[in-house]
């Protein structure tokens, strides 16, 4: 018995295998671009915790000072008191043209790492040319190729043991790269302490001890960057769904003969039902196989561009190669099992609930579709002020997300009914028979086409969203460049003698040389680049001050206030008024608050003068020049000349706003890639939508045709309606999509880079979507228009004929 | 002369010949019934006549226009205006309810005729049900709602294919009746295939079609 039902059953794939198809492509595209966001983020976590491991102290607890690093006499005394601890110091420098993540210990005190104990086994004096003078840097294979050609460096190591865009050196090195002598981020408290030891709360009560944390810092920094990708996964493997929902539904509807059939030959329903499920399992394990193995095609695409992201913006160790890890292949399997069987579990129900003897027709189908349309639409309007109640109730990135899915689901809940009153209306308006029949029929089909078109919203409103936001910010971001940017060339010298040198040249040939120069210190924990300024009207006229206090320019020349960037104000939550303490004993009030974007961490300004006398040995090597931009030419080919600089190290103006534009775009480049396919598989699902539905059409067309309305004119017809769905499809995307736009910018942003953005809006941009998506819709609906264009006579007459 | 169809001869692809030569006339105003096995061509002949399909040889000519010498426009330019079709499946548009229905033909033909649509309604019996979708009828009322929306367009020639093949006998005969009643009313040709002698014997004409050719 069942070897005779599942026969009929896979009758209608092998009948049908265009629906077959459809339905694996649904489910494989929604398994794989949900897998491949999960591949990406496993393996940046991967990397994460292979980092942790790699720089990790084990389960040691640490020592740190709440206000900022500990100075070394602090570290002296400790250790006289008998404690047996080991100095870390941690920061971001410039080395070369990189900026690279500087760990600085003390080998001889540290817990073994990986990199170390590799680099003994090889040569056993390495531990004595690291402490020696001059040092030694031990960094990962790409890094190291680019660090030892850089002048001025200590010694190159090579190691598969440190993690990527991060060099291991002696603390010692440390202090000197990072340009912050005699300080220490955090001590290491060994194990195997001597008894009898005064405790640490006594000795150092302005320290406090907590338990290790290396690596959690990175994973925190990044999982706004992972819930962003994952967000975006989840919102493609639902328009992934919505093929499968269709198709699933059609094929169900389909086969509601056979299953009459079957039942009445005294099939039990229980097992009919348990063979459906098997057959939906079997289907579910093959799409969801097949995306798999597109999810790892896709991810091994985007991996170099994420990788490069998260190290640009977060200086997360990110490698760009992908394993296949047994988390996200289950979990993709899983997905695909559970998607459908959501997406099945409508048409299954309905199956099992229908009568032995009734056959629904197209208007019950209608009217079914048309009560669930009224379910649709309330079920919307609550989905999205539950989101909205979720943004008020549950605060940070977690509401802001709930906020967009309420948003998205709900509003592609509507949209149904919203298509329905407006093709209502258009009824109202028809001319003609023709005109008539195609409103009354285009409604009639919206329950076949309602879930495609609910994909497309739904992709159409990402890009949309997604795309205001990224334009917003890149106009924004092009602005702020200009404010920032202000001189016309920038240098960068071999050392800081010769940075001295070169300022001394140049004094007399250009109109202003402002020095940079900055080092680290940590602020409520988190490490904050300080930068000292000269007083120079460059930046009191064009810096990009958010807020500002009277006279502010004026104190922060004095030494007798900073300036912040919005990250840090945001994250610690100090704003103009309020008092920053930068170091032990440096406090200072904060006289405005600077937008800073694309830059992960905490920033402040004060006047050179101040940060010198914090930090002596910062760095004197990089300058920014004013002069007029026509001699710019002139003056780069004499310092060439006169300095014997390198290429790299003189960039005007435009090269510099380039070099930063394009990492900007890099920034975006998953973003942007994530989106097209979202728009692809929306595309897809019309084209599937519409020829699953071609059966079922044929009875509904010949008639007319047999009344004289030509196939080309029927084909055109088909056509028009596509374009005519999905245009107002595109119409109501587009304030969906602005809503979308306000969430990312004023919320998602906010809470997860530390900067709110102004919105701007980009008409151009939505024509430029609006045709794609009738180029979409048109090219979905020109394939069965052709064949209905082609199809001979004698198909149509089959429509007609007895046996039918 | 409204219809003649001269030598007229069909195969599909991959088939063997339906029609070897068929030629019959159908005066205006005349009834004819076309009878014979399945299988023997008659709805293929019954498409033809309509310009549903082109034939591979011989004639046909509706109303003066030869058949041959159409394009696909030409050929649903003739549907629409000379032509109307009663199927046995009824192939009402789903869609639209009875009463759009019942006018769609005569819409498109251009000659919608409120007063006739009005009464063709009520003599159908389907008054009551002008708001109701096909679906919702029983067989002999979409038949009915079939036969209405043909004759409303006033076509010269009437096509049906077993208008009540679908139907039981009492609905097949009050069907019948009322079809014919209401083509002699207008002065309709009526072409009608039917494996029924008792229905046959009540038109004007017959004709036998076996192996491809009238017999």
């Amino acid at each position: 018995m069942i070897g005779a039902a599942l026969q009929a059953l896979a009758s209608h794939w092998r009948r049908h295998p265009l629906q077959l198809a459809t339905l694996l492509a649904g489910l494989a595209l929604a398994t794989a671009l949900w897998s491949a966001v999960q591949a990406i983020n496993a393996e940046a976590r991967a990397s994460y915790a292979r980092a942790t491991a790699q720089i990790g102290s084990g389960a040691l607890d640490v020592l740190e000072a709440p206000g900022g690093p500990i100075p070394l006499p602090r570290y002296v005394a400790l250790r006289r008191a008998g404690w047996q601890l080991s100095p870390v110091l941690e920061g971001r420098a410039r080395l070369g043209d990189l900026r690279v993540t500087v760990l600085g210990l003390d080998p001889v005190t540290h817990p073994p790492l990986p990199a170390f104990t590799a680099a003994m086994k090889r040569d056993a004096a390495m531990l004595g040319r690291m402490l020696a003078q001059g040092g030694m840097l031990i960094a990962p294979p790409d890094l190291a190729a680019i660090l030892t050609d850089v002048p001025g460096l200590p010694k190159v190591q090579v190691s598969d043991s440190v993690p990527p865009g991060m060099v291991m050196t002696d603390i010692g090195v440390a202090e000197r790269l990072l340009a912050r002598p005699g300080q220490i981020d955090r001590l290491l408290i060994l194990p195997n302490q001597p008894p009898g030891l005064t405790p640490l709360a006594d000795l150092a009560p302005d320290l406090q001890r907590r338990v290790s944390r290396a690596g959690t810092d990175t994973a925190r920094l990044t999982d706004s960057f992972h819930l962003n990708l994952t967000a975006f996964g989840l919102l493609s493997f639902a328009v992934g769904l919505f093929i499968v929902h269709g198709t699933v539904g059609l094929a169900f509807e389909q086969r509601r003969g056979m299953v009459r059939t079957l039942r009445a030959l005294g099939l039990p329903l229980r097992l009919l039902t348990a063979l459906m499920l098997g057959e939906l399992l079997v289907l579910a394990l093959i799409g969801g196989g097949l995306g798999l193995v597109l999810g790892y095609l896709v991810a091994a695409a985007l991996l170099p561009d994420v990788a490069a992201t998260l190290r640009g913006l977060y200086g997360a160790p990110v490698a760009g190669g992908l394993s296949l890890r047994p988390s996200w292949v289950l979990g993709g399997l899983v997905m695909a099992l559970a998607g459908t069987g959501v997406a099945s579990a409508q048409a299954l129900w309905r199956m099992v609930h229908m009568p032995l003897l009734s056959a629904p027709g197209l208007q019950a189908w209608a009217q079914r579709a048309a009560r669930g349309e009224r379910r649709m639409a309330l079920a919307g309007l609550g989905l999205i002020g539950a989101g909205g109640v979720a943004l008020v109730l549950v605060p940070g990135l977690v509401g802001g997300f709930a906020l967009i899915a309420g948003l998205m689901l709900g509003a592609a809940l509507l949209l149904p009914p919203a298509l329905a009153l407006v093709l209502h209306l258009g009824r109202r308006l028809a001319r003609g028979p023709v005109g008539d029949w195609l409103w009354a029929d285009t409604r009639a089909q919206l329950p076949g086409i309602g879930l495609a078109l609910m994909a497309l919203l739904l992709a159409l409103a990402a890009n949309v969203g997604v795309g205001t936001m990224v334009s917003s910010f890149r106009l924004t971001f092009t602005g702020w460049l200009d404010q920032r940017l202000v001189s016309e060339l920038y240098l960068t010298a071999r050392d800081d003698a010769q940075g001295e040198e070169i300022a001394r040249w140049l004094a007399p040939r250009s109109d202003a040389v402002l020095p940079i120069r900055s080092a680290e210190f940590t602020v409520q924990s988190v490490p904050v680049t300080v930068y000292g300024v000269v007083d120079h009207p460059t930046y009191s006229k064009n810096w990009p001050l958010l807020e500002q206090a009277p006279d502010a320019w004026d104190r922060v020349n004095a030494g007798a206030a900073a300036f912040i960037n919005e990250q840090l104000a945001r994250r610690a939550a100090l704003w103009s008024g309020d008092r920053v303490q930068l170091a032990p004993g440096w406090t200072l009030p904060i006289a405005g608050v600077y937008s800073d974007y694309g830059n992960p961490t905490g920033q402040a300004i004060v006047a050179l003068p101040a940060l010198l006398s914090h930090a002596s040995a910062v760095p004197n090597r990089r300058f920014g020049v004013r002069l007029s931009p026509e001699a710019v030419p002139g003056l780069m080919r004499d310092l060439r000349a006169a300095f014997d600089l390198p290429a790299s190290a003189l960039i005007d103006q435009a090269g510099l706003k380039a070099q930063s534009l394009a990492v900007f775009d890099k920034t975006f480049v998953v973003t942007g890639a994530l989106n097209l396919l979202t728009l692809g598989v929306a595309g897809f699902a019309i084209l599937t939508s519409l020829l699953t539905l071609w059966s079922l059409r044929l009875p509904q067309l010949a008639p007319v045709w047999a009344l004289g309305l030509t196939r080309g004119t029927l084909a055109r017809l088909e056509l028009g309606r596509s374009l005519l769905l999905a245009a107002l499809t595109a119409l109501l995307a587009l304030p969906l999509g602005l809503a979308l736009a306000w969430v990312l910018l004023a919320v998602i942003n906010v809470q997860a880079f530390g900067w709110r953005l102004p919105m701007y809006l980009f008409p151009a941009d939505w024509l430029r979507l609006f045709g794609l998506a009738l180029l979409a819709a048109g090219l979905a609906a020109a394939l069965p228009a052709r064949r209905l264009y082609r199809l001979p006579p004698s198909e149509l007459l089959k429509v007609f004929a007895n046996a039918r | 002369m409204l219809l003649t169809i001269e030598d007229v001869k069909k195969t599909y692809p991959g088939a063997r010949p339906v029609l070897q030569g068929v030629s019959l006339t159908l005066d205006a105003g005349q009834t004819l019934a076309l009878t014979g096995e399945s299988g023997s061509g008659k709805s293929t002949l019954l498409h033809l006549a309509g310009a549903l399909d082109s034939f591979d040889a011989g004639e046909i000519r509706l109303a003066g226009t030869a058949l041959s010498g159409l394009d696909d426009t030409g050929r649903a330019a003739l549907r629409r205006d000379r032509v109307a079709l009663v199927f046995q499946q009824f192939n009402l548009i789903p869609s639209l309810t009875v009463g759009q229905n019942l006018g769609f033909h005569a819409r498109l033909a251009g000659r919608q005729d409120p007063v006739w649509i009005e009464e063709l309604t009520e003599r159908l019996g389907l008054a009551e049900l002008v708001a109701r979708y096909p679906e919702q009828l029983s067989g002999g009322q979409q038949q009915r709602v079939a036969i209405g929306r043909a004759l409303a367009a006033r076509p010269a020639l009437l096509l049906a294919d077993e208008p009540t093949g679908n139907l039981d006998e009492t609905a097949s005969t009050a069907v019948m009746e009322l079809m014919l009643d209401l083509v002699r009313a207008s002065g309709t040709a009526l072409f009608l295939v039917t494996h029924s002698d008792r229905i046959a014997a009540r038109l004007d004409a017959r004709a036998h079609l076996s192996g491809g050719c009238i017999a």
